[in-house]
């Protein structure tokens, strides 16, 4: 409704990019629908699957570029897997892979011009952010039993602060995936929104005189904001990951 | 009528409100940043490890940002 | 821009009736898209299919591929650094034999050296003695000569001398037998 109040033709639709719409006409989005997401995602796993699959078929153990590539993404994940969440993290090597893999693709296939950016859907990283929570809790559970809990009861504090602390520990362990997933939307959000916000000033050399200065000047901020957004679509994904990792250690070794 | 308006108003002065949150989680992160840069000037051969703690500790300090960026977001467009 | 007030309280207005709208119908076409749950469950759905084929894909295709070229790559590097040892050692080794070759044949040599000199010394020795030899009887030879002359010549002065002195004798008018004038010519020779 912000977007509504605009004037003399400049056009600030800066959410416009977010929505989802069918590929094949209609209106409604129901659950099969093929989307934007659909066809977003499937581009995704193409470009993973072109990657990891077709890049390595060769199996060269003088590596081509591609496969040079792909071997640096997984020694990449696997170093930080094994330094962050330890040892015997590694059998979820896959798991953690898969996430970072596709927050990857979907982050920088969403800096293309006209994309749709998956990762941007609070919808998505929240589906990511409590698999990642469900995984990490429900392995606590397994491996260490009632135990587990042992992760709020801060044993190293004074006795008559240890209800408080646990308090805030278990609060800050439910604000886990909600912080985890609104991390990653917010900032590709905020990011593509900004660059659109800067685009819809860019045509006013068209409208107005004011223009002459405005137009290079907005040109120059998108392309700007492009490339720290190329920096954040990276980083995001590291900071996903390596959360984690540092989520998973904790329900592999407890001890406060 | 009026009353929406005002409730308008105010949804409008607290998204605005909220973006100070961010201004906070700036200077956290700036923070982390800066100390992180100073102590691997004074000790380069242990920075590298440390890379990981960085990024951890900035993810922190920018979820609460991010919080007060759903706040806006959340008065903006869905109360 | 904002040309009245009019038309800025007629916005608000108008946003507000939206928002109120809006409430009504789940937040369909105000603001967030991200908030629109009508499409919550088509993203979820698709977003789940994605990550399993890309679970699937990685963990039955491309990790296990990749860590087996990573694992062979460490081998060879480890087997081909183990290969490079072998072969520094072996140089190490063949340097070690090299220097030894060549300290051996430079005592060699000097030795060879040694007895050469050693041999043409006693060549030099014997021809030294030989020369001496020879310049020592030269001299004997030469001295014998010398003593020879010089013997004959006292002979040949002593005969002078008896037969000048018998001349001078007879000239002077008295005789003297030949003996008595020797003995005198030698008396006289001798003082």
């Amino acid at each position: 409704m912000a977007t509504e109040e605009h004037s003399e033709g400049l056009a600030f639709h800066p959410m416009d990019q977010f929505i989802v719409k069918p590929l094949f006409g209609g209106d409604e989005v129901g659950v099969l629908t093929v989307t934007n997401v659909t066809l977003w995602m499937a581009i995704a796993v193409l470009a993973i699957i072109a990657l990891f699959v077709l890049g390595t078929r060769g199996r060269a153990v003088v590596p081509s570029r591609t496969q040079s590539v792909a071997e640096l993404a997984y020694g990449f994940v696997h170093k930080m897997v094994e330094d962050v969440a330890g040892h015997d993290a590694v059998k979820f090597f896959p798991y953690i892979f898969t996430l970072f893999i596709f927050i990857v693709f979907s982050n920088f296939l969403g800096l293309l011009p006209k994309a749709f950016t998956p990762t941007s859907h609070i919808a998505v990283t929240a589906v990511l952010a409590m698999a990642v929570f469900l995984t990490v809790t429900i392995v606590g559970f397994v491996k260490h039993g009632l135990h587990f809990l042992g992760l709020f009861w801060v044993s190293s504090a004074p006795l008559p602060l240890r209800p408080v602390l646990a308090l805030i520990e278990v609060i800050s362990y439910f604000v886990r995936p909600v912080s985890h997933s609104i991390r990653l939307a917010g900032n590709m959000m905020a990011g593509h929104a900004v660059i659109k916000v800067f685009a819809a000033f860019a045509p006013l050399v068209l409208i107005s005189g004011v223009g002459i200065a405005v137009t290079p000047l907005s040109i120059l901020a998108i392309t700007a904001i492009y490339g720290l957004e190329i920096l954040v679509a990276f980083i995001q994904a590291y900071v996903f990951t390596i959360l984690t990792c540092v989520y998973l250690k904790d329900a592999l070794h407890p001890a406060h | 009528m009026e009353l929406a308006a005002a409730a308008a108003l105010g949804k409008f002065i607290g998204a605005g409100l909220a973006c100070i949150g961010m201004g906070g989680s700036a200077m956290g992160v700036g923070n982390v940043a800066g100390n992180f840069l100073a102590g691997a000037l004074r000790n380069p051969s242990a920075a590298a490890g440390q890379t990981a703690t960085l990024f951890i500790g900035i993810a922190f300090a920018e979820a609460l940002g991010i919080f007060s960026f759903l706040v806006a977001l959340l008065l903006m467009f869905a109360v | 821009m904002a040309n009245t007030t009019e038309t800025a309280t007629e916005a608000v207005g108008e946003a507000a009736s939206h928002a109120a709208e809006a409430a009504g119908h789940a937040a369909q076409s105000a603001g967030m898209p991200q908030l629109d749950t009508s499409t919550f469950a088509n993203q979820i759905f698709w977003l789940v299919v994605a990550l399993i084929v890309i679970y699937f894909v990685l963990s039955r295709i491309a990790l296990p591929r990749i860590g087996g070229v990573l694992a062979d790559r460490q081998r060879t590097i480890t087997s081909d650094i183990a290969a490079a040892e072998e072969l520094k050692a072996k140089a190490v080794e063949a340097e070690k034999a090299y220097n030894q070759a060549i300290a051996d044949a430079r005592t060699e040599a000097a030795k060879i050296v040694a007895e050469a000199r050693a041999e043409i010394q006693k060549d030099l020795d014997a021809a030294t003695a030989k020369a001496d030899a020879e310049i020592a009887a030269k001299a004997a030879e030469s001295a014998a000569r010398i003593d020879e002359i010089r013997a004959g010549a006292i002979e040949s002065v002593k005969e002078v001398a008896n037969d000048t002195a018998a001349a001078l004798v007879a000239a002077l008018g008295g005789s003297a037998d030949g003996a008595s004038v020797a003995t005198a010519v030698a008396d006289r020779m001798k003082g």
